[in-house]
């Protein structure tokens, strides 16, 4: 029973994880750019809505709807300002700079909270649990954050089938310069995409915060564990992010329970290395890696 | 290889003027080179002798130097020359630092002979990684490396055997008459920086050089003119395995101290990519002068912590947008002066006169430089 409950856990961790990745996948897909930023993003939202709790003295509710949209405009910002230059010519440039974009972003951090382990306090809600038998039982916080991640994937996916924009999501992402031909403004939406994909990783980053502690050197964690939930799903799928962030969630709280709490994020890893090796496409992978 | 004459190794295709045009010389070594060679000499004899004169604070900080021109241009070799953009190298020098603990204090063999065992063991760790990594691209597969680079760190922090997360004391290294151990570890460590030079300019030379260049410029075009981009970008990735690993093992020698955390700390990638980003990424020339830039920026502004680092990382998105190919990417725009022969050129008495006109030097048409 105990091992239902630990995989009970490690599933819906893997909405958690699916919320990073799914981010990160959307940039790919869209522009083909891998950004080593990411996971840091999502700290740095965490951290502004923590910042926006002590300083501005609003309410938990308030702080992360005000952050998610602070870091949508972060995103279209980031992308039309500075991103978008990087692409194109070679691998190299957008590499270095989303690199150095995570160290500036982590260094910031540092000086601004310094390297104190930080909370955000979620309420009732992350120790609620709900009891079904004996032995297992629900939390509700984690389970409600799968829940949202379901919900975010399922409307992106609606988004990008459904929509106007979402059509030029796709087309953009099947070949760039017919969709220019066409007459669309790749760079508007390269920067629309980046900023949709920054909201989505605010949700992950004050999702992980209210859930565990975290400090301003977190982000890197969660960069890994998008990316490996990308890869397992495969690249170029959005509902396949999710299995890859479950695969991952199980692989953890699995090895942790076998082999003790040190192992859980290395067995998270060698099960990627595994999938990688054996299914280097991933289990859902839509487009080949350009 | 049929590509060979077609490339040249700068990255763009060399116009078939060899042919066309009678009386241009393709050359790559010119007079130039040769007093470049003398000075080269004169510069590694003297640093040689360094330990001789200088203080023995020197002579450690200067080991320092050593390992960041190490780093410089292994990383520099994956990402400049085969488009392996690597954010875990640190998996590599935290295999060195280990090794060099595993070889020297567990097999006791002498600690400078285990610096070349760590080397040799990272080679043939990377052997089989690199099929799996080579399976993700561009930025992904920069991440692989990473997911290794952890892989590897865990592991190490987790077993009793290797210290855990404190680490472990080189023993029998701190054993050493504290002469034979800093001077030896300078040499050691001069020995990997230049070697790390040198390997860098013998593969250029050869043909691995060649199809490189053309992996980098588009690795599907390589493939489909016969290029085995498969076996070019797996030299390189594991000689910049040994390379790094030998600089981590230098660098332990000169700490006598390992720890995971430090040891597979992904700043080592960090430093690397500020220092070639800022040298100049995809020459020589450009590692070597990032590395002695950043070791002044660090011997004077480490102290500033994330200060410091925000600085960096601020130059290395301003210089990659827009300097592109580094410092010395502006002095080959400047003065086109390449200070290493790895490139062929047109040898003719008018350099700035028009293709086609200038006075022929020498009727010799075909690759007339001898291959290395």
């Amino acid at each position: 029973m105990n091992w239902v409950n630990v995989a009970v856990q490690g599933i819906l961790l893997g909405g958690l994880y699916a919320l990073f990745a799914v981010g990160l996948a959307l940039v790919f897909g869209v522009m083909r750019l891998v950004n080593l930023a990411h996971g840091d993003l999502g700290i740095l939202a965490a951290f502004v809505t923590l910042g926006l709790i002590t300083h501005a003295h609003l309410g938990l509710t308030w702080a992360a709807l005000l952050t998610i949209v602070v870091m949508f405009c972060a995103g279209y910002v980031l992308q039309r300002g500075l991103l978008n230059f990087t692409l194109g010519t070679d691998d190299t440039r957008p590499i270095v700079v989303t690199f150095g974009l995570a160290i500036i972003i982590q260094n910031t951090l540092l000086l601004a909270f310094s390297a104190d382990e930080q909370g955000l306090e979620g309420g009732r809600i992350t120790t609620a649990s709900i009891h079904l038998g004996h032995q297992l039982a629900i939390g509700w916080y984690p389970l409600l954050v799968f829940i949202v991640a379901v919900a975010i994937i399922a409307g992106l996916q609606l988004f990008l089938n459904r929509t106007k924009m979402g059509r030029a999501f796709r087309a953009t992402s099947d070949d760039r310069e017919a969709a220019e031909l066409m007459g669309m403004n790749n760079r508007h939406i390269y920067s629309l995409a980046m900023a949709v994909s920054l909201a989505i990783v605010a949700v992950a980053g004050i999702a992980l915060a209210i859930r565990t502690t975290f400090d301003p050197t977190s982000g890197s964690f969660n960069l890994i564990f998008a990316f490996e939930a990308v890869i397992i799903g495969g690249i170029g799928s959005i509902w396949g992010t999710l299995v890859g962030g479950v695969i991952l969630g199980l692989a953890q709280t699995l090895g942790a329970q076998a082999f003790g709490s040190g192992w859980a994020i290395l067995c998270g890893d060698v099960v990627f290395l595994v999938i990688l090796a054996l299914r280097p496409r991933g289990f859902f992978a839509r487009t080949v890696t350009a | 290889m049929s590509t060979d004459g077609s490339l040249s190794a700068g990255g763009q295709a060399e116009p078939d003027a060899r042919a066309a045009i009678p009386g241009f010389r393709v050359a790559r070594s010119t007079r130039m080179h040769l007093y470049v060679l003398v000075v080269s000499l004169i510069i590694v004899v003297s640093l040689v002798s360094v330990p001789f004169w200088a203080q023995v604070g020197t002579t450690r900080t200067l080991i320092t130097l050593f390992g960041l021109i190490a780093l410089a241009q292994m990383w520099n070799l994956l990402a400049g020359f085969a488009g392996l953009i690597s954010v875990g190298q640190q998996a590599y020098i935290g295999i060195g630092a280990y090794g060099v603990w595993l070889f020297a204090d567990e097999f006791h063999l002498h600690p400078f002979i285990a610096v070349a065992a760590a080397g040799a063991l990272a080679a043939i760790i990377a052997l089989p990684i690199a099929p799996l990594l080579f399976r993700l691209r561009g930025g992904y597969f920069a991440i692989g490396t990473w997911v290794f680079a952890e892989v590897i760190r865990i592991t190490v922090s987790n077993i009793q055997a290797t210290g855990g997360g404190s680490g472990k004391t080189i023993v029998s290294a701190a054993l050493l008459p504290i002469d034979t151990r800093i001077y030896g570890t300078y040499w050691v460590g001069l020995g990997v920086a230049v070697g790390s030079i040198l390997i860098v300019y013998l593969l250029l030379r050869s043909k691995v050089g060649l199809a490189l260049t053309a992996i980098r410029d588009n690795d599907l075009a390589a493939q489909s003119s016969g290029v085995n981009v498969f076996r070019s970008k797996l030299i390189v990735y594991v000689v910049a395995a040994f390379g790094c690993s030998a600089m981590g093992a230098v660098v332990a020698l000169n700490l006598l101290r390992i720890q995971p955390a430090a040891s597979f700390s992904v700043n080592w990638t960090a430093f690397a990519i500020f220092i070639v980003v800022i040298g100049g990424l995809g020459s020589i020339e450009g590692p070597i002068l990032g590395a002695v830039l950043y070791f002044v920026l660090q011997q004077t502004l480490s102290q500033y912590g994330s200060t410091y680092f925000l600085l960096l990382g601020l130059l290395a998105v301003i210089m990659a947008t827009k300097v592109p190919r580094g410092l010395w990417g502006l002095v080959v725009a400047r003065w086109d002066l390449h200070l290493f022969p790895v490139r062929r050129g047109l040898v003719m008495s008018e350099p700035s006169a028009p293709p086609g006109q200038a006075a022929a030097v020498a009727k010799e048409p075909g690759p007339t430089a001898k291959p290395a």
